[in-house]
């Protein structure tokens, strides 16, 4: 082996020494901050699994409330959808004041951007609780706070697919006088619909499993069942919750993945 | 018309989309499966979302009372933000437990991943070893993180061992899905000259399988990273974890003080931008 060859696997070695130190560092840091324990973490592991074995089983009582759980369990996929597809409008129309290829104006561009960033790094947290304020324990609650997250989310990612897919297209239309409508209807959407509904399925998969946590938080749909039966240690009824919910997000996961393959 | 212009059309005309018609004309709509099946699913999700708002139980809510309530509220979040109960100090260590929350699960998810995605990426494993974790991934990766948290909590106890347990747990399921997806792109050739020569596994991993696919993991463990510090916020304010999220539902759901609210909002917000603009660079410096 000659030294050059040498000295390649001597600065591979050291900076996977650099990097395994790095990570040391952050983990004894961050460790000491939150005060986590390893020894208790690996401790608690194998109790937490015979606690869920034992615990996290539906009884008879959980399968009486079978059709209660079934019922909200539509209500939130309902919820996810009609959330994804309004903040899809909404996002698709506002989207094209933010693509660079619309060439609109270079101020309604960056301002566009802006407010999309804005409200996508608001926690759907903090929505929730504002909306609790006025909407109080009510099912619009949960689709405004999941609305204003998805809304930036997918206003971001369709100035992308935009920017990406269409600027032949645009530019051609724009030379042979084309009216800015009809560049939308027939440069933008023919050439973005698969991405956008790409998206459109991810973001409905997202919002089944963050209205969980809405309803966590708001006292509404599937979230609240899942509440109510943990604080009064019904974790029979608890863990039919949970099933149910893994069970509706691989099914919708299952039909997105057949979904995606069609529309290619 | 200038002639990039020009060059566009005559481009888009040659394109498949623009067969001629007998008549002379051109046709510009394509009728293949996909479009049908497009046409179908955007009708199917508009009657779903027609269905949904009819269905709905509103409650007999004053919805024109509710919204100016919403818009006076908001006002004072984000244009009145400060603070009364706690300090700027406290917050921002606050905001550190969450951070070091986030950098704990996401590690521990990542170790965990790295070593299941090599059981079960399908070019280096067997099919049936493959199947089998990835059905057991998804299942992990179906239940939200703040079941998983909140189950953890019931088990063992609240505090910080539940909720990074609870962040784990999701964070390694979709790290092994993204890893394996990472590994499953390998060159084919670069494993089976290493097989070939004898090389034993491990030195295939640290040799081929890390070196050709560490750039995307390390990109999709950041982003992983900052889905992780918007979850642990989640956490704390949902499940009682700890962290900045605690002090965002005290102050919502406990002192309803707007004021607090928006400025604990404000620190979060600033927070995750600046997380987004670190791990952009990262990444671009790792490509």
């Amino acid at each position: 082996m000659s030294s050059k060859q040498m000295s390649v696997f001597k600065k591979r070695k050291y900076t996977y020494l650099a990097v395994f130190g790095a990570i040391a560092f952050l983990y004894l840091f961050s460790s000491f901050i939150t005060k986590f324990n390893m020894e208790e973490g690996l401790i608690a592991f194998p109790n937490a699994a015979i606690w869920m074995a034992e615990n996290l089983i539906p009884d008879e009582k959980a399968f009486e409330r079978l059709p209660k759980i079934i019922d909200k369990l539509i209500e939130t996929t309902l919820l996810s959808v009609a959330v994804t597809v309004v903040a899809a409008v909404f996002a698709f129309f506002f989207s094209l004041f933010g693509s660079k290829t619309t060439r609109i104006n270079g101020a309604v561009n960056r301002a566009v951007r802006i407010i999309a960033s804005f409200f996508r790094n608001v926690p759907d947290v903090v929505w929730a609780i504002i909306l609790m304020f006025s909407f109080g324990q009510n099912i619009l609650t949960g689709f405004f706070a999941l609305f204003f997250t998805t809304f930036g989310l997918l206003t971001r990612a369709f100035i992308e697919t935009i920017d990406e897919v269409s600027s032949s297209s645009i530019e051609a239309l724009n030379a042979a006088g084309a009216s800015f409508m009809q560049i939308v209807f027939q440069a933008i959407i023919p050439s973005a619909i698969t991405s956008i509904i790409t998206w459109v399925l991810f973001m409905i998969e997202n919002n089944i499993r963050n209205s969980t946590l809405i309803g966590i938080l708001t006292a509404t749909g599937i979230g609240y069942l899942f509440d109510m039966y943990y604080k009064r240690l019904e974790f029979g009824s608890a863990s039919l919750v949970v099933l149910s919910i893994v069970v509706l997000v691989i099914a919708i996961e299952m039909l997105s993945n057949l979904l995606r393959k069609v529309i290619r | 018309m200038d002639t990039g212009s020009e060059a566009a059309v005559s481009e888009m005309l040659r394109s498949p989309m623009f067969e001629h018609r007998r008549n002379g004309k051109i046709r510009i709509k394509s009728h293949d499966k996909s479009n049908t099946a497009i046409k179908l699913l955007v009708v199917c999700l508009a009657v779903i979302t027609v269905y949904a708002f009819a269905t709905f139980d509103y409650k007999d809510i004053d919805i024109a009372e509710a919204v100016s309530i919403t818009l006076h509220n908001i006002k004072v979040v984000f244009l009145e933000p400060k603070l009364n109960y706690d300090t700027f100090s406290g917050i921002m260590y606050q905001l550190l437990i969450t951070f070091c929350l986030g950098v704990i699960s996401t590690l521990f998810g990542a170790v965990l991943a790295f070593f299941c995605a090599l059981l079960c990426a399908k070019n280096i494993s067997s099919s049936f070893m493959a199947n089998t974790i990835k059905s057991i991934v998804a299942v992990v990766r179906a239940v939200p993180t703040v079941l998983w948290v909140m189950i953890f909590a019931a088990a063992a106890g609240l505090g910080s061992v539940a909720a990074v347990i609870g962040l784990t747990f999701h964070s390694f399921a979709y790290l092994t899905k993204m890893y394996a997806e990472a590994i499953e792109e390998i060159d084919d050739g670069t494993i089976e000259a290493l097989k070939a020569s004898g090389a034993s596994f491990w030195q295939i991993v640290c040799q081929a399988i890390i070196p050709a696919s560490i750039s995307s993991m390390v990109a999709w463990t950041f982003m992983r990273f900052e889905i992780n510090f918007t979850n642990a916020v989640a956490m704390g304010a949902a499940a009682g974890a700890g962290g900045i999220g605690f002090n965002l539902y005290m102050a919502g759901s406990f002192y309803f003080d707007l004021n607090e609210l928006g400025m604990i909002t404000y620190v979060i917000v600033i927070a995750v931008i600046l997380l987004e603009c670190v791990s952009t660079k990262f990444k671009a410096k790792v490509k």
